[in-house]
């Protein structure tokens, strides 16, 4: 496709502050998505750094009370504010109406009041730390959240504001993806990219209304002292902990759904070959999604929830476990007899798979209910959802965000650094996370600010190793940073790619194409 | 500190076997742990090898067009499938011994409280955190019989009212079980002890400021050792029983560290002693007066920096509050008055 006479691209359309912040596009909107998501991520970066050097010695550096502020603040933001948003919000804000050919969301208002929404519920869960902090976790259980005290309330409520953003945000692609395809977009011929958001989006939507009811309830009992949770008061604090995590389970599946996605484009892309088994791809993202929804009480095997509800939640999780192999395979097979070039975006997703493998099978484990006894609330939980949050989720937005960078700024970024930060990255990230398995199984509990001296050693190794992963972020920030100021200018399709997004302009004009393209075939048509 | 726990198996990483049931989990845990090995292998050697021997010459390679393959698809969904159920199977199996117990178990009662946890016999007798004499804190010590089935009873509770009793949860990782304690309610857990030793307790439920130093042990004795510690500390209570509330105040008084600090012979040592002190007059550091009786006495332990005597500091008496109970004040009034 041409540029000629095609007007401005999409960043050069309106000038200022202003042309920002009030901005209906899409893409615009992705973009400030992104800058504040990347905000937090440092922030909840920062702590984790300290946590993890608290945890280098036996002696102390916080007091408990300090440190159970940096992992709450650690927890809250990197789930609320970075990892649930994360890839719906910018990669799928700015790619999803491309990928289908459409000039922007079903309703960009709407889709600007999400951002709104999210920046306030954010600057709300920030200024807690003005009232002296929040202590309970990212879990919010009662009733010890009932008791202690500092800004709960304040941050449940921005829990429940983040939540709006969510479900505005879901409704808004699930109107997009069915209302706006181009001519001839089937939605078998939707990329797996938008499959997943919008899977995705049918867990916001109906997943996050329960999380909004069950931290209004919480803010309601501590302002009125309604006894909804707290056994002094009449009331159950095994309920919370239902609610919680009926939203909660089917909320990590909003994590990794829309990370499959971008794997599912990295790899076609990088082997240059169509993906193998897209119905199965398509449709296992919405089993996951189905099934996530009855799974919850196996985060409470030893709550004290009856033992056949413990059995049953047992049996229902390993049906997860089948979807999730099944796209594994599929990625493999994809590679199979293609051409694969390990560019950086691929050797991410890669990195994705290796790391999303271990989380998966340490999954399984936790799942089997007679084991879990032993490694819940250890470290080897921990280790579980950081392989598959960080390990899964964190290297595909690394992954999705190189891919899609020249697209999204027309600039090239240098190919030997962003090698390098994936060095560090996975080399760091399993240097951290894999001696926490082991000090799970010896049974070293989470949440803990002092331990016992056998577990010395493996913590060191695992705070040497969370300096890796922040090296490798620093130095991703730098590729982008000096692709922004230095970077060559790239061309419509440096990857030579098939999906729609890659024919037109990079960066795309504010109306992404330059007449709405009309769909003759699937997404991936290597041949 | 040392804590003396058998040192983790090194081979497996795993704490000691202190159950069968531990042993249990070990194999089913090492079984999981080869069959994830061998899924690992084959996904990641899959790709090793697909990337290595389909690496991209130019960019207009030919690439197979292959959109997928039934049969194959099928495998990879169906034999997870079966693995799984296998595993999930064989662990609730595993589970089912955690729970089981007989009708003549020995019964314990576990209190857990911000933060230390309470072991209440049948007898009466009550196991908690004590502080040594240069000042550490003694984690409370379950004595429990070998090879017998133990039900431990337990609850979440504070002393005073003031305090929001938490959930808490009771970790052996040598037995491999744990259960949560959770306020207003009783959960229960059972084991069998196989071998004889000393194992760790922790709490794994998030419980605020010292949860990492919500410790317990677990010390598990030969049968006919546990029955003389029974017998000595059922003896120990009946002693008790027969005591003046004078004699109880001086247990209270000796077992709550007043004795270093006041003394019983006159000598004033960093507190003013006891001998003579009640019905004498007090003068404190603000010039006032007052005649000591039952109610400064309470008030002195309650609140000990209401009002200093001169000569002495304040802020260097620990608030009682809260720790003694009203009883246990009443018996140390009556020891003091006992010493005149
Ligand atoms: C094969 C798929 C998976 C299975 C079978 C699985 C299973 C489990 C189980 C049984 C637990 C509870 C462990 C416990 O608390 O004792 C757990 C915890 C957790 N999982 Fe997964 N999981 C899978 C994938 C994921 C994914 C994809 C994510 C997110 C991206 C995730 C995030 C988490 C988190 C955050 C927790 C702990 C939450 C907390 O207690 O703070 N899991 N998982
Ligand atoms: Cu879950």
């Amino acid at each position: 496709m041409s540029t000629a006479g095609a007007g401005h691209n999409y960043l050069e359309h309106g000038k200022g502050l202003m042309s920002w912040l009030t901005t209906l596009d899409h893409k615009r909107i992705g973009l400030m998505y992104g800058i504040f998501i990347a905000f937090f991520f440092l922030l909840g970066g920062i702590a984790a750094l300290l946590i993890r050097l608290e945890l280098f010695g036996v002696g102390e550096m916080f007091t408990g009370a300090e440190y159970n502020k940096l992992m709450t603040y650690h927890g809250a933001i990197m789930v609320f504010m970075v990892i649930v948003p994360g890839i719906p919000a910018i990669l799928g804000n700015f790619f999803l109406p491309l990928h289908i050919g459409a000039k922007d969301v079903a309703f960009p208002r709407l889709n600007l009041l999400s951002w709104y929404v999210f920046m306030a519920g954010s600057i709300m869960a920030v200024c807690t730390l003005l009232l002296g902090g929040v202590d309970t976790g990212w879990t919010f259980y009662t009733p010890y959240s009932i008791g202690t005290s500092g800004g709960v309330v304040l941050m449940v409520l921005a829990v429940f504001i983040l939540g709006m953003s969510s479900i505005l945000t879901g409704l808004n692609f699930i109107a997009t993806v069915h209302k706006l395809r181009a001519p001839g977009m089937t939605m078998n011929r939707i990329p797996l990219f938008v499959w997943s958001i919008y899977s995705t989006a049918i867990l916001q939507v109906l997943a996050t209304p329960v999380l909004g009811i069950t931290v209004l309830l919480l803010a309601m009992e501590k302002v009125f002292g309604i006894g909804f949770f707290d056994p002094a008061l009449g009331g159950d604090p095994i309920l919370f902990q239902h609610f919680f995590w009926f939203y909660s389970h089917p909320a990590v599946y909003i994590m990794i759904l829309p990370a499959m996605g971008i794997i599912s484009e990295l790899i076609t892309t990088y082997s240059r070959k169509t993906i193998f088994g897209y119905t199965a791809i398509a449709y296992s993202s919405l089993a996951i999604a189905g099934v996530s929804f009855f799974v919850w009480g196996h985060h409470m095997f030893v709550s004290g929830q009856s033992a056949i509800a413990g059995i049953l939640f047992s049996l229902i999780t390993m049906l997860v476990g089948v979807p999730t192999a099944i796209k594994l395979f599929n990625w493999l097979f994809t590679m199979y007899k293609g051409s694969v070039q390990l560019q950086s975006p691929m050797l991410y997703a890669i990195g994705f798979m290796f790391l999303f493998t271990i989380g998966g099978v340490t999954g399984i484990m936790l799942a089997v209910i007679g084991l879990d006894v032993h490694f819940h609330d250890t470290y080897f939980v921990v280790a579980h959802f950081h392989y598959v949050m960080v390990g899964g989720t964190l290297m595909a937005i690394a992954g999705g965000m190189l891919h899609w960078w020249p697209k999204m700024f027309g600039k090239m970024f240098s190919e030997y650094w962003a090698r390098i930060s994936y060095l560090f990255i996975f080399i760091g990230f399993n240097v951290t996370f894999f001696p926490q398995f082991i000090l799970g199984s010896m049974g070293m509990p989470r949440r803990y600010h002092t331990y016992l001296p056998e577990y010395e050693s493996l913590n060191q190794i695992s705070t040497v190793g969370s300096w890796l992963i922040g090296t490798g972020f620093l130095v991703l920030l730098g590729v982008f940073i000096h692709s922004l100021m230095y970077g060559k200018k790239a061309s419509e399709n440096p990857w030579h790619s098939k999906t729609l997004e890659w024919q037109t302009t990079s960066p795309p004009f504010h109306e992404n194409f330059e007449e709405t393209p009309v769909v003759t075939a699937g997404p991936y048509e290597y041949r | 500190m040392i804590f003396h726990s058998l040192p983790a198996r090194a081979n497996t990483f795993m704490p000691p076997q202190g159950t069968e049931v531990a042993s249990q989990f070990d194999t089913l845990y090492a079984f999981l742990l080869i069959a994830s090995l061998i899924s690992f292998i084959i996904l990641i050697g899959g790709l090793f090898l697909f990337v290595m021997k389909y690496k991209r010459k130019s960019i207009d390679d030919k690439t197979a067009y292959i959109t997928h393959n039934t049969f194959l698809e099928f495998l990879w969904s169906f034999i997870p499938f079966v693995i799984f159920m296998v595993v999930a199977v064989w662990g609730i199996v595993i589970y089912n011994n955690m729970k089981a117990t007989s009708e003549d178990a020995v019964e314990i009662h576990v209190i857990g409280k911000k933060w230390q946890w309470d072991f209440l016999y049948k007898n009466g007798k009550t196991v908690t955190n004590t502080t040594d004499t240069s000042g550490n804190i003694v984690y409370s010590t379950m004595i429990v019989p070998e090879k017998t089935p133990i039900k431990l009873i337990m609850t979440s509770r504070e002393q005073s009212d003031s305090v929001k009793p938490v959930i808490h949860s009771f970790f052996i990782p040598a037995f491999r079980i744990k259960q949560d304690v959770v306020p207003g309610k009783y959960s229960s857990l059972y084991f069998t002890a196989d071998k004889k030793g000393e194992f760790q307790v922790f709490c794994t439920e998030y419980c605020g400021d010292a949860h990492s130093k919500m410790l317990a042990k677990v010390r598990v004795v030969s049968k006919e050792e546990y029955d003389q510690w029974l017998i000595k500390e059922t003896e120990a209570l009946m002693n008790l029983a027969n005591l003046s509330p004078a004699e109880l105040g001086k247990l209270v008084y000796q077992q709550n560290q007043c004795s270093g600090c006041h003394t019983i012979n006159g000598s004033p040592l960093v507190g003013p002693s006891f001998k003579g002190l009640l019905g004498s007059d007090r003068k404190f550091a603000d010039g006032a007066t007052q005649k000591a009786d039952e109610n400064y006495i309470r008030a002195s332990i309650l609140n000990p920096n209401g009002q200093v005597v001169e000569g002495f500091q304040s802020g260097v008496m620990p608030v009682y509050k809260g720790v003694l109970t009203d009883e246990q004040i009443s018996q140390v009034i009556e020891f003091i008055k006992s010493l005149n």
